[in-house]
Parts: structure tokens; C-alpha cells; sequence
């Protein structure tokens, strides 16, 4: 791990009107780190994630990242154009639902070879040799290479869109409830496959997630949310073993009870 | 229609020839930039050019000589009708001659005999958005195209190449405008990709239905999108034209009987109908009623 962070979150908070998306949010990410949000819906965990991937401007606060330069920028500071090019790069962004992570109607192969090609790389070959690498790494069949999304199972698409967003050597990837439409035998599978990934490639993540199992299985460190506000902080498995606030108590015993 | 004769010069009013005028000289200072202008109702339905018909009644004057043609002929209805068209609202001159126009409209062709300097060349062009297949929605293609991510028109070549083993995009094959605009060059053959770049003579493209026009000033580097290991290339005939005997023009298929003869000519016809004036003969060319059946197939 770098002796720097690599995202800084100084005091974010975003209001939609009078009501709370989120209040005063501060933390910081590091090289390699996996960073949890839980929390229930609405408890700001979505509305963060937005302000940090810069989906969604917050209304107060800052988000600087470290760029590959080593300079700290302010995500809103940047030209549109520089923070369209950053998460096609540098980030990965994995949705809950592939659909909107993946180009539907695109064979598999172009949907992993799609950043490659925008970031200028112009030799059909490597791009489908790219690409069917990735699609082994995410353990995709070779001879689907050439097959659509529309074509795959739910778990297939989410590794898909898994591949498609790694392609690039990211640094962070958000991901926002990876595994929530999947069976549960579908989701321990990808879950396995996660941490395989992102151990391997040292990414840093922040992934939201209602699911408290994942939180344990994928990240070393996690934020409880509630109301827009963080209410407890800490490692994942102090968090989840000895949790301190009493909404965190209430959260982890309801769960257990489940 | 008599009637017609009171119509303004080339029938669109000053002030929308203005407008027009506005969005043509918008779309040369930024060549292959599609500009939105106000498309007006015209006297024929869309898909029958509107769009390049505006673009050409906004610029024509008394002075100059018109030529129109669709699929490379100036004999098809579309082509007929619209050359009436301006003959009854402007009474300007009208010619098949390549070289004898200064202004040629133009649907799904460019002619084979070389451009030059003070012709124009106006494109009917139904859809202008080249990213149009690939992502639907207009607020997000305006966007790459202003942000230059053009990423995805390689995908779409990349699909081309993973089902079909090269690039079997024929028709509206996309390029990039001066190191900058991707553009679509409208329905024309990929064989005439070459002929856009450094052109002299000015080329200009209006979508009537999509409210669109853009340009290629003169002289503008077109470079048609590929991949290094699967460069670009252009049609080839295996024979040369039945008529004329040209080699290195875009020949049609023309069906003789029904028996499945067939012969390829020059789909250009002023250029095959010059090069026979000029003694070029090609393998059928003696026979006069096959001659009689080109013209009637191209009309197809
Ligand atoms: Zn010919």
C-alpha cells in the first residue's frame, strides 16, 4: 500500500431541497483498500456512492482523487471531459442491474474491448485477445465470446460487466449491491470471484450494500449509514463482531436473526 | 402547376434561405459538426430528399447549372423529379454532366469523374448521427461527439469483424473529418470514401427529417475508421464495366432476362454514357438492346 490515499472525502453532504441525500460525509480510501457502505434504503448509502463516482454533485463538501500523476484533483474541479475520461479508465463502476453496465446488444468480446477501442487502442487482434483473456479471468466459456449479453444468465452478465470494467487496469471500482438480483448459490460464486479479483489486482473499492454478508466476505473496512450520516466506522470485522452504535447492534442482530 | 411560378426564386422564402444559409456556413466552419437548423415543410415526402433539397434551394442561383442524381443516375424518378422541381421554381439550367454542373445533388453516389474547385456537392442524407445504432439517446451522442469519444464506432467495426471476418460495412461507412467529427457520409458506398477526402469541391449534407446539415469544406482530410489489422478498403470488381469497359468505377448489377443474366455497369451514367462517346467499349456494348436494358435497370 502507497503512504497517500487515494480518495479523499472532505465533508460531503447533498440535499435534495429541504430533505437529507447525505450529511457530512468524511473519510478517506486507500491503495487496495475495500471500503463497505451499509445501510438500509434510504439511508444515503446510494446518494453517497453517486457523489463520490460523480454521478451526482454534492451540494457541499469535496472529493479529491489521487491521479496516476500523484496530484490530488477535485473531482468537480475537473473538466466533464476529464472525469468521462477518468472512469473509463482509472474507475470501474459495477451495476447492480448488468443491463445498465453493459451494452446489451454487443457481443461479449466488444462489450470488454469497448474501453480499449475508446482509449485509442486500434488492433482488432490485441483487443479480442484482451478480451478473451478477461473473459477466462471472470470465467466466462472462450466460445462465448461472440455471444450477447441478452444470451447470458444474470451471474454471467454481472461477471461480464465485472471484466468490462476491469479491461482497463482500474485503480477504484465502485460497486453498488454487485450481487443483489442473484441467487444465492449465483451470488457466493461472484462473491469468491470479487475478492479473488480484486485481491490479485490490489483494486480499491467501495462497495454499497444492504447485505451485511457481503460487507464481511469483501471489504476490510465499512461505514454503517443511517439517515444520510455515517454512525459507525471501523473494520469490518470489529464492526460486524462488536458493533458499538446501537442502530449497527440492531442491524447485526436482525440480520443474524434472519 | 403554373401556380408554382409564384413562388419565390428556388421556392423556400428569403428569410428561411437565410436560416439555411446560417446553418451551411455554421457547418463549414466546423467541418463533419452536425448543425441543427429548421427543416421546412417541402412539396414531396421525407426519404425523397428534403433535406439535401433545402440545402441546395438555400444556395442555388440564376447563374448556376444543376445535376441530380440518385444511385449515380440521372434518368431514376427520384432524380427526375426533384431536377423539375428546381427547373419549375428557379428556372436555372439543368445538365447530367458532371463536369458541366455546379452544383450536383446527389442520393447514395458520388460522381466518378473528379470534382473541382467551385462545384458543390449536396448529399440527401437520412440519418446523420453515425452513433445513432449503437446508442439511441441524443443528449448522450452529442455529448461523445463533443467530448470526441468515439470508442464506440470501433465496437461496431469490431462486430463487423467478429461475425463476418473483415469489416462488412459497405454502405454509410463512418470517417473521421479533419482529425475531429466523426461523421456518417450518408448512404454512399464505402468505394467513395476516397473521393471525399481533400475534395475541392465543397460538400454539404442536409437531413430534412433529422433537421441536420453538415460540411466538408474543401480540401478537408477524411480518413475513413479502421483497425490496424484490418485496414480499410474499398469495393473491387472482378470484371470491368459491360458498357464502357472502365476498370475502377462502382459498376451495378444489371438484370437481363429471367433467366438470372445479368451484366455490371458503371453505376455513374453520365461517366459510362461519356467514355462510350469517347470509343470505350465494353463487352456488351455492340449490342443495343442490351444498352436499352441498362437504362431501364437502373431505374430498378
Ligand atoms: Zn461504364
Amino acid at each position: 500500500m502507497s503512504d497517500m490515499p487515494l480518495l479523499r472525502v472532505n465533508a460531503v453532504s447533498k440535499f435534495y431541497g429541504s430533505r437529507i441525500g447525505c450529511q457530512n460525509v468524511s473519510f478517506e480510501l486507500w491503495p487496495g483498500e475495500v471500503l463497505a457502505v451499509v445501510g438500509e434504503s434510504g439511508s444515503g448509502k446510494t446518494t453517497l456512492l453517486d457523489c463520490l463516482a460523480t454521478r451526482l454533485a454534492p451540494s457541499t463538501g469535496s472529493v479529491e482523487y489521487r491521479m496516476r500523476d500523484g496530484q490530488f484533483r477535485d473531482l468537480y474541479r475537473m473538466s466533464e471531459a476529464e472525469r468521462r475520461f477518468l472512469m473509463r479508465t482509472d474507475w470501474g463502476f459495477v451495476h447492480q442491474n448488468p443491463a445498465d453496465g453493459l451494452r446489451m446488444t454487443v457481443s461479449a468480446g466488444a462489450n470488454v474491448g469497448e474501453r480499449l477501442m475508446a482509449v485509442g487502442d486500434r488492433h482488432y487482434g490485441n483487443i479480442r485477445a484482451a478480451a478473451a483473456d478477461w473473459l477466462g479471468r471472470v470465467e466466462i466459456a472462450a466460445d462465448r465470446i461472440d455471444d450477447q449479453p441478452r444470451a447470458f444468465s444474470g451471474g454471467m452478465r454481472q461477471r461480464l460487466q465485472i471484466a468490462r470494467n476491469l479491461v482497463t487496469n482500474p485503480r477504484l471500482v465502485f460497486m453498488d449491491e454487485p450481487t443483489g438480483g442473484l441467487d444465492v448459490s449465483v451470488q457466493a460464486r461472484l462473491l469468491d470471484l470479487l475478492r479473488g479479483l480484486v485481491s490479485d489486482l490490489g483494486l480499491a473499492a467501495i462497495v454499497v450494500t444492504h447485505d451485511l454478508a457481503v460487507a464481511r466476505l469483501l471489504s476490510h473496512r465499512m461505514m454503517v449509514m443511517k439517515d444520510g450520516r455515517i454512525v459507525e466506522t471501523g473494520l469490518t470485522d470489529r464492526v460486524l463482531d462488536d458493533p458499538q452504535a446501537p442502530y449497527t447492534q440492531l442491524l447485526v442482530s436482525s440480520i443474524l436473526q434472519v | 402547376m403554373t401556380e408554382l411560378a409564384t413562388y419565390n426564386f428556388a421556392y423556400l422564402d428569403e428569410q428561411t434561405k437565410r436560416m439555411i444559409r446560417r446553418a451551411i456556413l455554421k457547418a463549414i466552419a466546423i467541418p463533419g459538426y452536425q448543425v441543427p437548423f429548421a427543416s421546412r415543410e417541402m412539396p414531396m415526402p421525407y426519404g425523397w430528399g428534403t433535406g439535401g433539397v433545402q440545402v441546395t434551394a438555400a444556395i442555388i442561383g440564376p447563374n448556376d447549372t444543376l445535376k441530380v442524381i440518385d444511385q449515380g443516375a440521372d434518368d431514376t424518378t427520384n432524380a427526375v423529379s426533384i431536377r423539375a422541381f428546381f427547373q419549375k421554381v428557379s428556372s436555372v439550367r439543368v445538365t447530367t454532366k458532371t463536369t458541366e454542373a455546379t452544383i450536383i445533388q446527389t442520393r447514395h453516389r458520388i460522381p466518378e469523374t473528379a470534382l473541382q474547385t467551385g462545384q458543390t456537392l449536396v448529399y440527401q442524407v437520412p440519418i446523420p448521427e453515425p452513433l445513432r445504432f449503437l446508442e439511441p439517446r441524443e443528449t448522450e451522442t452529442r455529448k461523445m461527439h463533443a467530448l470526441e469519444e468515439y470508442g464506440l464506432m470501433h465496437v461496431k467495426l469490431y462486430e463487423d469483424i467478429a461475425r463476418h471476418g473483415h469489416i462488412a460495412t459497405t454502405y454509410a461507412y463512418p470517417v473521421k473529418v479533419e482529425g475531429r467529427y466523426v461523421m456518417d457520409p450518408s448512404p454512399t458506398p464505402k468505394f467513395d470514401n476516397p473521393k471525399m477526402h481533400r475534395s475541392p469541391a465543397l460538400q454539404l449534407f442536409g437531413a430534412g427529417r433529422e433537421k441536420r446539415i453538415y460540411a466538408i469544406p474543401p480540401y478537408t482530410e477524411v480518413v475513413s475508421l479502421d483497425f490496424e489489422d484490418h485496414p480499410f478498403e474499398i469495393q473491387t470488381f472482378s470484371e470491368p464495366c459491360a458498357l464502357c469497359g472502365a476498370r475502377g468505377s462502382y459498376l451495378d448489377e444489371v438484370i437481363l432476362d429471367d433467366k438470372g443474366g445479368s451484366m455490371f455497369v458503371c453505376s455513374d451514367t453520365d461517366f459510362c454514357e461519356d467514355r462510350q462517346s469517347e470509343g470505350h467499349q465494353g463487352h456488351l456494348s455492340a449490342n443495343p438492346a442490351q444498352a436499352d436494358t441498362h437504362a431501364a435497370g437502373v431505374e430498378k
